[in-house]
């Protein structure tokens, strides 16, 4: 007889609650349609690739892939490259209405996107910009930069001031100062910032879905347009939700000591 | 090499932080900023540093004006009380940071920083991260870094008071070593009368935004302007008690003693005294006895420090050897008229103890 520690058993329970949904998933892109639908098995009795097969050959949908990938990285970009000098402004100098300033911030964040989803879609239409990815990366800035502003601010607080005015007395200019000294000491927080940004540009659906059509079609909204197009390929749909994970737990993989430490410091 | 504040002073949202200053720190000197917590010190020295613009007055560097020049470009090197390095960079690097920005020969900066490093002790350790050091080798770092720039204005905020005791007598032993070999003016703030006396040179006392008194650092000792000199260039505070002199006579509320000190006229004045020539014997003839409530006793192994009421004043008292005292009630105590320094009721100096019997 086997004796179950029971921590043991709990932390297999654990596992089992959290991975099944992803090990159904990955068990249905493996399967076809017709075992799928018809039967229930634990693992797939005609083990097919073909699912995979579709995506990687069909534009439509790697496309989909592409067009999320560059609007996401665009995204991260432009929010780090606004947000680090707005948390430095708002760690280092006080000026009026700084308080005020960075909650007004943050209450970006407290709307759904939904309420943007309408102007946003008439602003970017008339200026041209409807279906590219640099409107779907402009949109997501508004909530990814004032959490990037607030993570980093957290991060760069942490830093004395005292650094600063050691190496201007050195006599660094401000920008090889920042470049040089600075970043290096932020560097989890930029981690930290960046993930927290690609996650959500990642994950997000209905801005990109309203602000692109066929050029820039994210792959949240390629998947939720299949399911209503010809039926629905199950098959297919899962193997989609497979390769969208794996980004995700790419980047998190990469990241994931900056992140410890990014909770070790008290922010976030 | 000069530097000299012009009228210098400095307004926050309406609160004076430094009062109107004027003062000049002549070549190759150490000038000591003597003053409790909040008197002005670190403020005083971001004023010389640039790092921060005074409201009022003109900082003359050399003659020249500089009151509005960058920090990058100012001859200065700062150092704090925290132990202020770059953490991303290795102990080297650090070290060599200044000579880097100055665009210095490599041959050159890693001479340097041989040297440095050496001085400091600091040698196995160049590797290193300045965060995987002891606190005594990163303020050693911060120091060499500092130093290496061979300034012409170098500002040591309280740079030991983050030192355990053993450290902090290393370092002080070092650092009139370095300002010998600079011919630079240091500034060192501290709040501590003994380091004054310690590193010598100049002093400047500062009281709540004010310098009280700028002078030869033991002459400043002996010959404190005010109360408020007095009090600060004493560790611990001086004690103070109130006498009337008439007719050759010092009337204490304690007693009458015929004044040992002839040169004032007659009046009421204010006595301070320093607590190390407090007695609890009657071993001279001259002095007088004193009865003060005793409230504790520290007890440091060789000295023993009585904290004491005297009528509306507090005493302290600092005595050799170990003295075991009852609590809480009335004791005597004996002080030599000789120690004694006069003030008149404003609190300006009208005389002053007998230095030259060596009772200072």
């Amino acid at each position: 007889m086997i004796k179950i520690n029971k921590s043991t058993f709990i932390m297999i329970l654990y596992f089992v609650f959290l991975l099944l949904p992803i090990y159904w998933l990955l068990n249905m892109s493996f399967k076809t349609n017709q075992e799928i639908l018809s039967t229930f098995s634990l693992w797939p009795s005609e083990f097919t690739f073909d699912n995979y097969i579709v995506i990687f050959s069909d534009p439509s949908w790697y496309g989909g892939y592409i067009n999320s990938i560059t609007y996401v990285v665009l995204n991260t970009i432009i929010s780090l490259a606004v947000a680090i000098p707005a948390a430095y402004a708002f760690s280092r100098y006080t000026f009026m209405g700084d308080k005020h300033l960075f909650f007004w911030l943050l209450t970006n964040r407290m709307a759904p996107p939904a309420v943007f989803a309408l102007p946003f879609f008439q602003l970017y239409s008339s200026v041209g910009l409807f279906d590219t990815h640099i409107a779907v990366a402009l949109a997501h800035t508004l909530f990814n930069v004032p959490l990037a502003v607030w993570i980093l601010e957290g991060f760069m607080r942490g830093v004395p001031k005292e650094i600063d005015e050691t190496a201007y007395i050195d006599g660094y200019t401000f920008f090889k100062f920042f470049g040089k000294i600075f970043m290096p000491l932020i560097a989890s927080g930029i981690g930290v910032a960046a993930f927290f940004c690609f996650m959500f540009s990642w994950v997000e659906l209905l801005l990109s879905r309203t602000l692109t059509s066929v050029d820039a079609k994210s792959i949240a909204a390629t998947m939720t347009r299949t399911a209503s197009a010809s039926g629905l390929d199950w098959g297919v749909l899962a193997a989609a939700g497979v390769l969208t994970i794996i980004p995700g737990a790419l980047v998190i993989y990469f990241v994931r000591n900056h992140i410890a430490k990014g909770f070790a410091l008290g922010r976030v | 090499m000069s530097l000299t504040f012009e009228n210098i002073s400095l307004t926050v949202n309406g609160e004076r932080h430094i009062f109107e200053t004027n003062f000049t720190f002549e070549k190759a000197t150490m000038n000591v900023l003597l003053g409790a917590t909040l008197s002005g010190k670190t403020t005083l020295m971001r004023l010389m540093a640039g790092l921060e613009k005074p409201t009022t007055g003109r900082i003359l560097w050399n003659g020249e004006d500089v009151t509005g020049k960058r920090v990058q470009d100012r001859d200065i090197a700062f150092i704090y009380q925290q132990f202020i390095n770059y953490p991303s960079l290795s102990v080297y690097k650090n070290i060599a940071s200044p000579l880097r920005v100055m665009k210095k020969s490599n041959n050159e900066i890693e001479e340097k920083v041989k040297k440095w490093a050496d001085l400091m002790k600091l040698t196995p350790f160049l590797e290193r991260r300045p965060l995987e050091l002891s606190g005594g080798q990163q303020q050693r770092c911060a120091l060499a870094r500092a130093l290496i720039k061979e300034a012409g204005l170098v500002l040591m905020d309280e740079p030991l008071a983050n030192l355990d005791y053993k450290l902090r007598e290393e370092l002080r032993e070092e650092i009139p070593k370095i300002f010998e070999q600079s011919g630079a003016i240091f500034v060192y703030a501290t709040t501590e009368a003994e380091e004054a006396l310690l590193l010598g040179g100049n002093t400047a006392t500062l009281h709540e935004g004010c310098i009280t008194q700028f002078g030869n650092t033991s002459s400043l000792y002996h010959q404190p302007k005010d109360t408020v000199t007095a009090s600060i260039f004493s560790n611990p505070p001086m004690n103070f008690l109130k006498f009337n002199k008439t007719n050759e006579k010092m009337i204490f509320a304690d007693g009458t003693v015929t004044a040992p000190i002839k040169n004032i006229p007659d009046g009421d004045f204010v006595a301070g005294f320093r607590p190390n020539h407090l007695e609890l014997n009657h071993s001279n003839s001259n002095a007088i006895k004193f009865d003060a409530t005793l409230i504790t006793t520290e007890i440091t192994g060789s000295e023993t420090y009585l904290h004491m009421d005297h009528q509306d004043k507090k005493w302290v008292g600092l005595i050799h050897g170990v003295h075991e005292l009852p609590l809480g009630e009335d004791i005597s105590v004996y002080l030599d008229p000789g120690h004694m320094f006069i003030f008149d009721q404003n609190g300006s100096l009208v005389h002053s103890a007998n230095a030259t019997k060596g009772w200072v």
